[in-house]
């Protein structure tokens, strides 16, 4: 199989004007009769959902939340960039291509990323104009905060709940479609598979959650638009329900998947407290503008943190790189705190945490200041910890929070199938090895509103005299039976685990062996182990109730059986990459001083796996990426 | 430490239901609520009893998917908490703890704890929004927006759309959440275009749903987890006035 990622030709910055001014366009009247299925209603579903549905095309949307509004992107805290260089501080949309490119390691696409920064203009403009009540100054003018990995201020945001006015914004945008009856929208509906006729993806089987029936849905195009699955470390800074099931059926149907073991750990968590917990809550990053991260010089140390004095705490980032100290890019500060924890420096009663401290910052700016810009994390902090950040540093740890890797796709955002495209943290694309802060509901935001809209009709153009396939055809019947008796399997186990025993499982080995640091040795055992653990869970496993319910444990049986697979390819993805680049950092290719060594020669390429079948190694397809416009460099934050 | 529970079990929207005890062991101080209900669920699954359903995603407090009284106060009897965020610290040993779904008449219930908010939805749906279709909009910083206006938005903008405001008024008034919608968007100049025809649509219906009015008891606001204030409501009230004198 050869890869086409279908970049426009010409200089970098006219290629995606250059698409646009060549895509292929339909009709206002023939739009009517090309259906588009989108499954997810976060910020990059809800957006494109909206979208398609003002240009004229009938969509079909569906979310597993029992409202569109609840899908993770409300979550994000921190903000939005864009080169708007508002703050004249030197920002441009090659600045922040650059920024993005370097972020990433030097293993996304320079037109991709390119794109990207362009539209990043746009969105601003565009969120404005649907009332999201962006942070402005007293002037009026908008205001921005600096995030990690840049020197400049270019990150817009609503202050700690960013993610969730964007989506709200999306959301409005599409009930207003529902209201019009552009938009049919099913909440609490799963997708369970892709249906492929010739080639082509043509509609999905998805199970009504509320009733426990199965139902199928026709149309010549299909949009992927479930977010990231870093829920499979079990600990997560994700909503429980987030998973990998929509991607990973497609991808058994066909579509390759890229790099999926790139999955970024966010250095600013809470720190897990009991083997009960469900989860580990996110601290925004945008705390790192002001706090300053620490642990303390002795092992072992005894004291509170309060009582250890300044000459005897180590500012660990602030010493190894003092160009961008706390604010150093994600990747880098979380292998840095576990660096620490695990030489024995790591704080809190299991010593697993960094302080992250504010004492400076309220000394110099004073409480009240520091309550107005980060009051809302300081107040969740409290309400999950019971401690209080103004009066003594946070105590935070890393965690899994997102998932660079998803389903390849090419310029247009389109799957190896016809027909299936993938937007949003679904897909892999422009944050190559490691995403800044910020860029991630930037991307969503730009795939949906303003990238799809061009892309899906180029396809679309070409499908109005196609054969019109309905939920009749036969692929239909032969999709519905196996997921059908894929249910039926999962409850007749009768067991003595639950799902959750099995996750949890899953979650430790491989945080632990394909987390933060990686080794050939440990991801060996790593896919071992997982293929004893998968052939446990179909001997073991116990779901109750019945599949023509609610039924809670059933979903999450069906997303615990996928992530029982695609670990395994996430081990394989980071054992063939003999190098370190970004989040995947494999121990055996670092630098005498312990960072990331990249392998240019032999590893400039985006790994996309095909599924070869069950129990059967998958196949690799290397597409190179090659970089016409900037020299490739060691990304260096020291 | 240990703990008793009496929780509301119900098939569906049509079958009675009824309150089940259950004890629990070695509850720890430093789980949440929700934990503690995956903790009982792990014990009844392997029981062979069916678990106990309820809604929950983010468990950060900003989904707005969870939500139940809790000896009888939605989300519990911490203020500024959902259910996700509130911890068992807040209980003491061997005490009885009461949790039955939201309950109003816009909010069946599906099972057990789970109940149906689409209503809220539909409140939205009928003109929630700022038009603003995908395209070429204006320059964002073309139209200036004092800090004190942003924030102020930004406080009504701030709902989860969880559905305590309903669940803790005695009227079942869903007049918090529509009045922040409407408040956070008419308090924007990008929003003032659809000002009148957006409160009398979405007024309607909020009636139409069935949930009852406001008689300012302010209870909404207390239980409200992200402080949504009441002067919502005072300003949704005086632009429907506005807009149901000037409409013709």
């Amino acid at each position: 199989m050869k890869l086409d990622a279908k970049i426009p030709a010409g200089p970098l910055a006219d290629k995606w004007s250059s698409y646009k001014e060549h895509a292929k366009l339909v009709n206002p009247a023939n739009r009517k009769k090309l259906p588009v299925i989108i499954i997810g209603t976060g910020l990059s579903g809800a957006s494109a959902a909206a979208s398609l549905a003002e240009q004229g095309y009938p969509v079909t949307s569906f979310c597993f939340q029992d409202s569109a509004r609840r899908a993770h992107s409300v979550a994000a805290q921190g903000g939005v960039n864009a080169a708007k260089n508002y703050q004249n501080d030197g920002d441009s949309v090659y600045r922040m291509f650059y920024d993005t490119l370097k972020g990433g390691d030097f293993r996304s696409r320079e037109a991709n990323v390119y794109r990207l920064a362009e539209c990043s203009l746009n969105l601003i403009d565009q969120a404005v104009a649907q009332g999201v009540p962006f942070a402005r100054e007293y002037g009026g003018y908008l205001s921005n905060r600096s995030f990690g990995g840049v020197q400049v201020s270019r990150t817009f945001y609503a202050r700690g709940q960013t993610g969730q006015q964007l989506l709200l914004g999306a959301y409005q945008a599409l009930m207003k479609q529902v209201d019009l009856k552009k938009v049919t929208l099913h909440t609490r509906h799963e997708m369970l598979d892709l249906v492929v006729v010739d080639g082509k993806a043509k509609g999905v089987i998805v199970r009504n959650l509320d009733s426990g029936e199965i139902e199928r849905y026709a149309a010549p195009a299909v949009v992927i638009a479930t977010g990231g699955f870093g829920k499979i470390y079990y600990l997560s800074t994700l909503a429980m329900g987030c998973n990998a099931s929509a991607i990973w059926r497609a991808h058994k149907r066909g579509a390759l998947m890229a790099c999926p073991s790139w999955t970024q750990i966010h250095p600013t968590c809470l720190p897990q407290a009991g083997d009960y917990q469900s989860k580990l809550t996110l601290m925004s990053e945008s705390l790192r503008n002001d706090g300053r991260i620490w642990v303390p010089k002795l092992k072992d140390e005894k004291r509170e943190a309060n009582a250890i004095p300044e000459e005897e705490r180590d500012y660990y980032l602030e010493r190894r790189y003092p160009s961008f100290g706390n604010l150093a890019p994600r990747d880098i500060a979380s292998r840095a705190a576990k660096e620490r924890i695990d030489a024995g420096f790591g704080v809190g009663k299991q010593r697993n945490a960094v302080y992250l401290d504010f004492s400076k910052v309220i000394k110099e700016q004073g409480i009240d200041k520091v309550k107005e810009k980060y009051g809302n994390l300081f107040s969740m902090y409290k309400k999950i910890t019971a401690d209080d950040a103004y009066a003594a540093p946070m105590k935070i740890s890393p965690a899994a929070h997102f998932s660079m890797g998803g389903l390849w796709v090419d310029y247009e955002l389109m799957t190896t199938i016809p027909g299936l495209f993938a937007v949003g943290e679904a897909n892999f694309a422009d944050h190559g090895a490691n995403r800044l802060g910020a860029n991630s509901l930037l991307q969503a935001s730009v795939d949906g509103y303003f990238i799809l809209p061009y892309t899906l009709a180029n396809y679309l153009a070409g499908e109005l005299k196609a054969e019109k396939i309905t939920t009749k055809h036969p692929q239909f019947d032969l999709a519905e039976k196996e997921v059908k008796e894929q249910l039926a399997k999962l409850i007749k186990i009768k067991g003595t685990k639950t799902a959750d025993d099995f996750h949890k499982e899953l979650g430790k080995l491989l945080y632990d062996k394909c987390g933060l640091s990686r080794s050939a040795a440990g991801l060996k055992e790593a896919i071992a182990g997982i293929q004893v653990l998968r052939a446990a869970f179909y001997k073991e496993l116990i779901v109750s109730g019945e599949p023509g319910e609610i039924n809670a444990e059933l979903e999450k049986a069906g997303r615990v059986a996928d992530y029982l697979e695609i670990s395994e390819l996430m081990c394989h993805d980071a054992l063939s990459r003999e190098e370190s680049c970004g989040a995947h950092f494999r121990e055996e290719y670092q630098t005498p001083d312990g960072e990331a060594l990249r392998n240019d020669e032999k590893f400039c390429y985006v790994s996309a796996w095909e599924w070869a079948g069950k129990d059967i190694e998958p196949v690799l397809h290397p597409e190179p990426l090659v970089f016409e416009f900037v020299k490739l460099s060691v990304r260096s934050y020291s | 430490m240990k703990i008793h529970l009496k929780i509301w079990r119900q098939k569906d929207a049509s079958t009675k239901g009824k309150l089940v005890d259950y004890d629990l062991d070695q509850v720890d101080q430093n789980m949440s609520f929700l934990e503690m209900i995956d903790t009982l669920n792990k014990q009844l699954i392997l029981k062979g009893d069916t678990p106990v359903e309820f809604d929950h995603d983010c468990r950060e407090g900003i989904c707005g998917s969870c939500g139940m009284m809790i000896n009888g106060q939605a989300h519990g009897p911490v203020p500024g908490l959902t259910v996700c965020q509130l911890h068992m610290r807040e209980f003491a040993a061997n005490e009885t703890i009461y949790v039955e779904p939201f309950r109003a008449l816009a909010f069946p219930v599906k099972r057990d704890l789970k109940v149906d908010r689409s209503s809220f939805d539909r409140i939205i749906q009928s003109g929630g929004y700022i038009t603003a279709n995908t395209g070429q909009p204006q320059e964002a910083n073309a139209q200036l927006i004092t800090h004190e206006i942003a924030e102020a938005a930004f406080d009504s903008a701030a709902c989860i759309g969880c559905g305590a405001c309903v669940a803790t008024c005695k009227n079942s008034s869903a007049a918090l959440f529509t009045s922040a919608k409407i408040s956070h968007l008419v308090k924007l100049p990008q929003g003032k275009q659809e000002a009148a025809k957006r409160v009398l649509k979405m007024v309607a219906q909020m009636d139409a749903e069935g949930f009852g009015h406001c008689s300012n008891t302010e209870a909404c606001e207390a239980k409200c987890p992200q402080g949504i204030s009441v002067l919502n409501i005072a300003r949704m009230n005086w632009e429907h006035l506005k807009a149901a004198i000037f409409k013709d």
